[in-house]
């Protein structure tokens, strides 16, 4: 049994359902601080320099290291640097531990900064299409993106904008851009240090920085070396010796179960596909768990139900 | 004066089929010039169906189509399934 604090069955069916885990003001401000030191300060284009070559050129001189991807994520920053420090809190050791098992391994990270209207030099502030990173992915198995938010974000900043529960629709990428609001997004407002464990396939963006103050966000991919299997603290796991009952029910059923939580829709779906999307949330949590038995609210047993059992 | 008018565009992402279905999601795109719309600019709908987008005078030119599931990928979701395009045309500022 692992000493780190890991996550719960609840928390674990909140992100296979939602594809999302937040934990506010988790970094102490210390390391919020030296990360800030780090990143480095970042001018505008006052002086008709492009954004684009402010950016490369602070990039170039900043501490953050280029890591190549496949890299153990253990030992890919240096000791004693701020993303060595985050990464060895214990919630983020267990965090990364119960969502992707043992040794951890780093694909990429990115610093991103979004400049205030001033150093636009006329241009318009926009924000990002809405987006699936890397490309279409038809995988089970999940990556994890680790947002970081060094300092506070306010609504006027942008900050990231999420849609709960996308993740397990099959995209290419920006071809979601053409949908600019969506029931139901969220979007970053938070105290420094605050931490967004994301599935690999949550729709997202970066919102307009309307503020009068840059803002940053660093992103960490990483993905699993081995077994992603029952990886998190699984002592308060139940196994229904039967199924509840459905649609016709005299009394509200109630939040706190793996099976309420995988058959909770959001406020995007669709009223047929949202059934679909429970269907794969199921199957998301027969892989997590390894039990190809499970089944929450029927909805996985009556298809695979071919009458050989009658 | 005709040469001026310009095309406002209203994408409604519908709950079923039906064009009177709630709107889950939304864009809009202003040929006019004069807003500018982007991702993530608002939290409500501009309307709570498709119909009251058409009693509100916006006029319907494109509905997406209902395409059967092939077999082995019935339950692959990609994209929102409801889409319907409407347009006004509108004076274009001077």
């Amino acid at each position: 049994m692992s000493n780190l604090p890991l996550l719960s069955s609840l928390q674990m069916a909140r992100f296979a359902a939602r594809g999302f885990l937040r934990f506010d003001a988790a970094v102490p401000d210390d390391i919020n601080g030296q990360f800030l030191a780090e990143a480095g300060q970042m001018g505008g284009a006052e002086d008709g320099r492009s954004l684009r070559r402010v950016y490369g050129e602070a990039l170039a001189g900043n501490a953050i290291p280029e890591v190549a991807a496949g890299t153990p994520l253990e030992g890919a920053y240096a000791a004693g640097s701020a993303v060595a420090r985050l990464l060895d809190l214990p919630l983020v050791r267990g965090t990364l531990k119960s969502l992707l098992g043992d040794a951890p391994v780093f694909d990429h990270h990115f610093l991103h900064v979004t400049f205030p209207p001033r150093y636009h030099a006329g241009g318009a502030s926009v924000s990002q299409h809405t987006h699936q990173d890397s490309t279409i992915d038809p995988r089970t198995a999940f990556d994890v993106q680790l947002m970081y938010y060094p300092h506070d974000v306010t609504r006027e900043m942008g900050g990231t904008r999420f849609i709960p529960g996308t993740h397990l629709r099959k995209v290419s990428e920006v071809a979601v851009g053409r949908y600019q609001n969506i029931r139901g997004q969220q979007h970053m407002v938070c105290a420094a240090g605050t931490l967004l464990f994301l599935h690999h396939g949550i729709w997202h963006g970066g919102g307009a920085n309307l503020s009068e103050r840059t803002r940053y966000m660093f992103k960490i991919r990483m993905h699993a070396s081995g077994d992603q299997r029952r990886q998190w603290d699984v002592s308060d796991m139940t196994t229904p010796d039967r199924q509840r009952p459905i649609f016709y029910l005299k009394s509200t059923p109630t939040p706190d179960t793996v099976e309420s939580i995988l058959t909770t829709p959001e406020p995007w779906f669709e009223q047929d596909t949202g059934r679909l999307e429970y269907v794969n949330r199921i199957r998301l949590w027969r892989y997590l768990t390894g039990d190809p038995t499970y089944d929450a609210d029927y909805w996985l047993t009556r298809l695979e139900n071919d009458n050989r059992r009658v | 004066m005709a040469g001026t008018l310009r095309q406002k565009v209203l994408v409604l992402y519908l709950a079923n089929s039906a064009l009177d279905s709630p709107v889950i999601a939304w864009s809009t795109y202003d040929g006019t010039g004069q807003t500018r719309h982007m991702a993530g600019d608002e939290e409500e709908p501009p309307y709570r169906t498709g119909l009251a987008a058409l009693e509100d005078g916006w006029r319907l030119f494109q509905a997406s189509q209902l395409a059967p599931h092939t077999r082995g990928e019935e339950f692959d979701l990609a994209y929102l399934k409801y889409e319907f395009f409407f347009e006004q045309l509108a004076e274009a500022a001077p």
